[in-house]
Order: C-alpha cells, then sequence, then structure tokens
C-alpha cells in the first residue's frame, strides 16, 4: 500500500489516519444509538485516541542524536505547520478561549490578536535564521551565537522559567480533562495525562513528538469545528458562522441593553456563596470600553503576547525541524493558517453559546426565566453538581437575571454542544480534542525544557565526551523527571489556567526576545552585553510580578500595588523586556567589538545557502 | 556593495515593511477601536471583526506573502536553496 519512504507518503498516511478517525466518531454515534452510556463514550474517545498517539510515539523510537532532537530536519512544511499548531494550542486555547471571549468581550480578543500577530515576529525576525544556524535547542543558538557556557546557562533558566510556567498548566489540563472523561479524582487524572505525554515522546523525543502532534492537530481542529457548525445552524446561526454571524452580535447588544449590565459586588458574590473561577457576564460582548486607559490595556496585552509568542522556546523549536531555511519561512505561514482555523472559530462560538443562553425566543434560553425551572434543566443540574454553574437569586424575585448566573469559561466549550441538544457523541468528541490540544503542548514543552538541559548544560557544559547512547540516556532521564515535577506542582493550583499561560509568555519576552533578535539583526551585540541583558530582563521582570500579583506582594512587600501604568501581572513583560534591551545595548557598547569570527558567523546566518553553522550531528 | 550586504539590506528593508504591515493590523487599528466599531462588515461592528477574525487573517495573508516575497530577493541574489534540499 505504501511505496517509498515514509516523509513521502505523510499524506497517505494521515489522509487514512483521518478517514479512520471520522469512521470511529460514526461508530460511536451508532453505539450511542445502541444505547451505550455517556459515559462509556467518553471514555472510549479518550482511550482510543491516546492509544493511537502512543502508537506513533512507539513507532518512531529513535536512537540517533538529530532525530532525538529535530527530528532528523526532514518534516516537511505542511505538516510542519500542523505540528506547530498543536504544540501551540493549548488545553487553555482549546477549553478556555471560547469561554474567555464569553465572558470578556472585546477587551479579552486582544489574545486573539496577541497570539496569532506573534508569528509575524516569528517569521521575519527569528525562524529562518535559527534554522540556517543549525542549532538542537534555543539556547544552543545563544550559547554559540554569544559564546561561553555563562551565557548559555543563562538563557536556559529563562527558558526553564517560561516554559516549566507553561507546562504545569498544560498538565494541570490534561488532568482535569482526563478526569472529566474518564470519571476519575482530579489527582489520578493528572498522572494519567502525564503517563500519555510520555509515550508520547520519550522513545523518539521531537520525532516522535512531531508525528504525534500532527495526529493530534487533526483531532483537535475536527473536535472544535464540527461543535461549531452544528450548533450554528442548529441555534439559527446559519452554515457558515464566521460570515454569519452579524445579526447574532447586534441581537446580542439588543439583549445586553434589555437585561442591564450589572456588577455584583464581591461581598454580595460570597454573602451567597459562588464557587471560586466562576464568572458572570458584565461587560458587552461587541463594544468598544472608552477611554485611553482601556485602549492601553487592549494594546499592552497584545504587545506581550506577541513578543512573547516570538520568544518561546518550544515553538522556537518546530522550525529546527525543516529541511531548510525556505520550508522554515512557509512553514509558520502554514502554522499560522493552521491556529486561524481554531482561533477564529472560539469568538463564533462564543456568540453562539450566548445567544443560546440568553435569547428568550429560543428554547433553549435561560436568563428571563424563572429559576425554579431553569433549576430543572437536566444539563443545568448535571454541571451545578460539580460546581461549574451556579445560581443566586440576589434580587430575590425568582427569576433569573444576567448577572445571577455563574459559570466557569469552561463549560462554553463542553456543555454548549448539550445545550443546544447535540447528541453526546460530540461531547465525547470534545473531550478527545481538549485532551488532544493539551496532550500536545505539554509534549513540547517537556521536550524543551529536558533537551535544553540534557544538551546545553548536560552535554555542552558538564560532559562534552559523553557518546551518543549515554546522551540520549539523560535526556530521556530528564523528560520523566521534569514531566513528573510538572504533574506535581499542578495540583497545587496556582492561578486560573489562562492566568499563568500569560506568565510564560511575559518570562520569555523578558529574557529571551531581545538575546534572540539581536543576535541575528545587531552584528555589535557582544556576550557581556547578552548576559546582562537575559538577567536583567527576566529578574527585574519577576521582581515586578512578585510586586503587582496580590498573592506575592502581601506576604513578600507587605501589602497591594496598584499597577505602574496599568501594567498588571498578565503584561509584566513590559517591564522585564524594555529593561534587558537597554541593558544589553548599553553593556554591548561598553564592550570589546565581537570577533571577526563571530561577526562572519553572523554573516553567515543571515543568508539561506552554505553551511549550517552547526554540524548536522554535534 | 557586496552582493551579500546588497541582499541584507533588501532583506531588512523587506523586515521592515513586513512589520509595519503587522503593526497596523496589530496596534494601530486598535488604537481607534471604537471608532472603528461604529462601521460595519458583513454585519458585524468593525472593531469586533477584526479582532475576532480580521487582523488573524490579515496575519495569514502576511506570512505567505512576506516568504514569497523574501524568496524572490533569494533568487536575485543567488541566495536561493536548492528544490532538493
Amino acid at each position: 500500500m505504501f511505496k517509498g519512504d515514509f516523509i513521502q507518503n505523510l499524506p497517505k498516511i494521515y489522509g487514512t489516519y483521518t478517514g479512520g478517525f471520522i469512521v470511529f466518531i460514526i461508530l460511536m454515534a451508532l453505539a450511542e444509538q445502541a444505547g451505550v452510556s455517556a459515559k462509556n463514550i467518553g471514555v472510549m474517545f479518550v482511550a482510543f485516541t491516546v492509544l493511537i498517539y502512543a502508537l506513533i510515539g512507539y513507532l518512531s523510537r529513535t536512537i540517533q542524536v538529530d532525530a532525538y532532537y529535530v527530528a532528523g530536519r526532514q518534516v516537511p512544511t505542511v505538516f510542519n505547520g500542523m505540528a506547530t499548531a498543536a504544540d501551540w494550542m493549548s488545553g487553555a486555547s482549546f477549553v478556555a478561549l471560547a469561554g474567555g471571549v464569553y465572558f470578556g468581550g472585546y477587551t479579552y480578543m486582544a489574545f486573539l490578536v496577541g497570539w496569532t500577530g506573534g508569528y509575524v515576529l516569528v517569521a521575519t525576525l527569528m525562524a529562518p535564521y535559527l534554522r540556517k544556524f543549525g542549532c538542537y535547542t534555543v539556547p544552543d543558538f545563544i550559547g554559540t551565537r554569544y559564546g561561553g557556557n555563562a551565557v548559555r546557562a543563562a538563557s536556559v533558566f529563562v527558558l526553564f522559567i517560561a516554559s516549566f510556567t507553561y507546562v504545569t498548566a498544560q498538565i494541570n489540563a490534561t488532568g482535569t480533562i482526563a478526569s472529566r472523561a474518564l470519571g476519575i479524582p482530579f489527582e489520578a487524572g493528572v498522572w494519567v495525562g502525564l503517563i500519555s505525554i510520555l509515550i508520547c515522546s520519550m522513545l523518539g523525543g521531537m520525532r516522535a513528538v512531531t508525528w504525534t502532534q500532527v495526529a493530534q492537530y487533526i483531532v483537535l481542529i475536527i473536535a472544535y469545528l464540527i461543535p461549531v457548525f452544528w450548533i450554528s445552524s442548529n441555534v439559527g446561526g446559519g452554515i457558515f458562522p464566521h460570515l454569519m454571524l452579524g445579526d447574532e452580535v447586534a441581537r446580542l447588544g439588543e439583549l445586553e441593553q434589555q437585561f442591564g449590565l450589572v456588577k455584583n459586588s464581591a461581598a454580595d458574590m460570597k454573602a451567597a456563596g459562588v464557587p471560586g473561577g466562576l464568572k458572570y457576564i458584565s461587560g458587552t460582548h461587541s463594544g468598544v470600553p472608552e477611554g485611553g486607559m482601556a485602549v492601553w490595556k487592549y494594546l499592552s496585552l497584545a504587545i506581550c503576547m506577541m513578543v512573547g509568542t516570538a520568544s518561546l522556546p518550544h515553538i522556537l523549536m518546530r522550525y529546527f525541524t525543516t529541511p531548510t531555511v525556505r520550508a522554515a519561512r512557509k512553514s509558520v505561514a502554514w502554522s499560522l493558517f493552521f491556529i486561524f482555523l481554531l482561533y477564529s472559530s472560539a469568538p463564533m462560538l462564543a456568540t453562539l453559546s450566548k445567544l443560546a443562553l440568553m435569547d428568550p425566543n429560543l428554547p433553549t434560553g435561560i436568563i428571563g426565566k424563572s429559576i425554579s425551572e431553569v433549576q430543572s434543566i437536566e444539563w443545568v443540574q448535571r454541571w451545578s453538581e460539580v460546581k461549574q454553574v451556579f445560581i443566586a437569586d440576589f434580587n430575590g424575585d425568582g427569576i433569573l437575571q444576567l448577572n445571577e448566573w455563574f459559570m466557569r469559561g469552561d463549560v462554553v466549550v463542553l456543555a454548549t454542544p448539550e445545550v443546544a441538544g447535540l447528541p453526546f457523541v460530540i461531547s465525547g468528541l470534545v473531550f478527545a480534542g481538549g485532551m488532544a490540544a493539551a496532550m500536545s503542548t505539554a509534549d513540547g514543552l517537556v521536550l524543551a525544557i529536558s533537551n535544553a538541559l540534557s544538551h546545553d548544560i548536560y552535554y555542552k557544559i558538564i560532559n562534552p565526551k559523553a557518546e551518543t547512547a549515554k546522551r540520549l540516556l539523560v535526556a530521556r532521564t530528564l523528560l520523566v523527571i521534569i514531566g513528573a515535577a510538572g504533574a506535581y506542582i499542578a495540583s497545587f493550583r496556582l492561578t486560573s489556567i489562562l492566568g499563568s499561560v500569560a506568565w510564560a509568555f511575559d518570562f520569555a519576552m523578558s529574557g529571551l526576545f531581545f538575546p534572540l533578535v539581536l543576535g541575528v539583526w545587531w552584528k555589535r551585540a557582544t556576550r557581556e552585553g547578552a548576559i546582562a541583558g537575559i538577567l536583567s530582563g527576566i529578574i527585574s521582570g519577576t521582581v515586578y510580578l512578585t510586586w503587582v500579583f496580590p498573592k506575592f506582594s502581601v506576604p513578600i512587600w507587605g501589602g497591594v500595588n496598584t499597577p505602574f501604568l496599568g501594567i498588571d501581572h498578565l503584561r509584566f513583560g513590559l517591564i522585564g523586556a524594555p529593561i534587558c534591551l537597554v541593558v544589553m545595548v548599553v553593556v554591548s557598547l561598553m564592550t570589546k567589538e565581537p570577533s571577526p569570527a563571530t561577526q562572519k558567523l553572523v554573516d553567515d546566518t543571515r543568508i539561506p545557502t552554505g553551511k549550517a553553522i552547526l554540524g548536522k550531528q554535534h | 556593495m557586496s552582493n551579500k550586504d546588497a541582499y541584507w539590506n533588501k532583506t531588512k528593508n523587506h523586515m521592515i515593511v513586513t512589520l509595519v504591515l503587522w503593526a497596523f493590523f496589530s496596534l494601530v487599528i486598535f488604537m481607534f477601536g471604537s471608532e472603528l466599531n461604529t462601521m460595519s462588515f458583513l454585519g458585524y461592528p468593525l472593531a469586533y471583526y477584526m479582532t475576532a477574525q480580521g487582523s488573524l487573517l490579515a496575519f495569514v495573508i502576511i506570512l505567505f506573502w512576506t516568504a514569497n516575497k523574501q524568496e524572490k530577493i533569494d533568487e536575485e541574489h543567488g541566495f536561493s536553496e536548492r528544490e532538493d534540499d
């Protein structure tokens, strides 16, 4: 059936795989008709997909260094795009993004612009040059360009902080989804998630992660888009919601007027016993908040997310795997295309979901109905039991007002199919998609951390004479340790999923953005400048975070501080990155110009043809 | 000026053009969010449309355009990689 080598057969292989997955969905739909319980369908969806990823991970096992670190640099453009999209779209993107738009409206959507616009920076400033360089990891570039162990170790330090912050959130999401789909406690879910993640990455490193991520992308995009289109046609939004929801958005504006956007006081919510993490609608869906500060809040969040995107090692390292520099550039474009398919659908899902709940003319509408009636709805009961939705009758009139309905953001994705009357097979599919999204990102992150530790710290600094077998053994051991540490910490939920995900971007931009950009674009940047920049950026950013985030500032600084210029804990990269830039430029100019050899190295990095700076195996 | 310098100058200018387009769709238009929202596109308020979909689409188009343009610059200066590389 498959002639020629694996790479040439990729379209056939993944085509067959996609067909097989669709057949599986149909089988599950038939099983539901035949009376298989909703719970068992959820279990089968998650188990079946995770088994496939594990099989791919096993088949991609390798004992070669370049296959382990950069998938042998033979991943074709479009497939690398899919793998990057899966690497990128985390459990948070999949499960919480639509919920964020649902509650935050226009202001929240700065995240959408930030998480996509950053790829323009990746493509123009970084990816092609890092690919030409031929590095295995991001610190490998910084260590070779600036020269020396100190700068290499400093960049590993930033990579570790940024990626580890992110990975705990991902393992947390994997655990949440596994526990809901399999009906096991959260703590057990975290470990099930961890084992699934490790099976995919341990034997084959980057090669295994690449091919499982492609498979995970296919599952997650099918799982996100089918419900969006189906719900849209069920609630009268038209078959192609992306182009046809203008009237629905306008209708939401009317309904907001009719019901009124009321802010609850913290005391009222506490008295009513609203569970933590649940939100209510208090802002407009499509309206732009007035005032200069609102504009600044939007722009500053978008800037942090964009610059952070271009500094995150687990994303940059995906572009080390393409065959050519040219393929690396095109691959960034494909990545964003695949990301766009999901991100442009999230606001549509939020609109449909909001309308389904708010519009009294729809059978699904609950706002404005009597509370006893709403409480008897099956899905409301089910989600109330697990404290994901909550009703507080503040004015005591027995009618559900907009500000009296509380819900966790995740519910928008997880429960809307049910609310809109879709069969349970779709909810099972959504679980599989969420699991794929969280696993693929966790895989990429755990690998980024353990590769940096094994290649840059162990091989380059501690034991440069280590043999291949020993290097790979160290790499795999570290992978397990990092994963286990992430899972252990995931159980201490520091902040909501999105809070800590945003932090990863701020950490990365504080310490890595300018050292990477200037490494390619400014020959005069020196080693001393880079070390000073990395350390001052990450330290100032972190100190500011402790100062501005109440949970840290109360014990450390003895009180709650007002954010400086509106730069709150989601935006602390705006402190770290500029300090990094200034310090790096000043120190570079004060120290001796880089050697001619280093300048030649930068010249070679800038040109697509010719030998890579670092050898194929290094 | 050597061929390499000429190539790098063109690449730099191309980078700047790309980043200007990027800044326009990611930052400039959202400085005027409330003004834009009085206009409409496909029935959506314009600023809402741009943040939900329009700017995202613009980034995808910019990326394909910029990659193609850079390939042309590569070719002009003889730095194009072989297809089978």
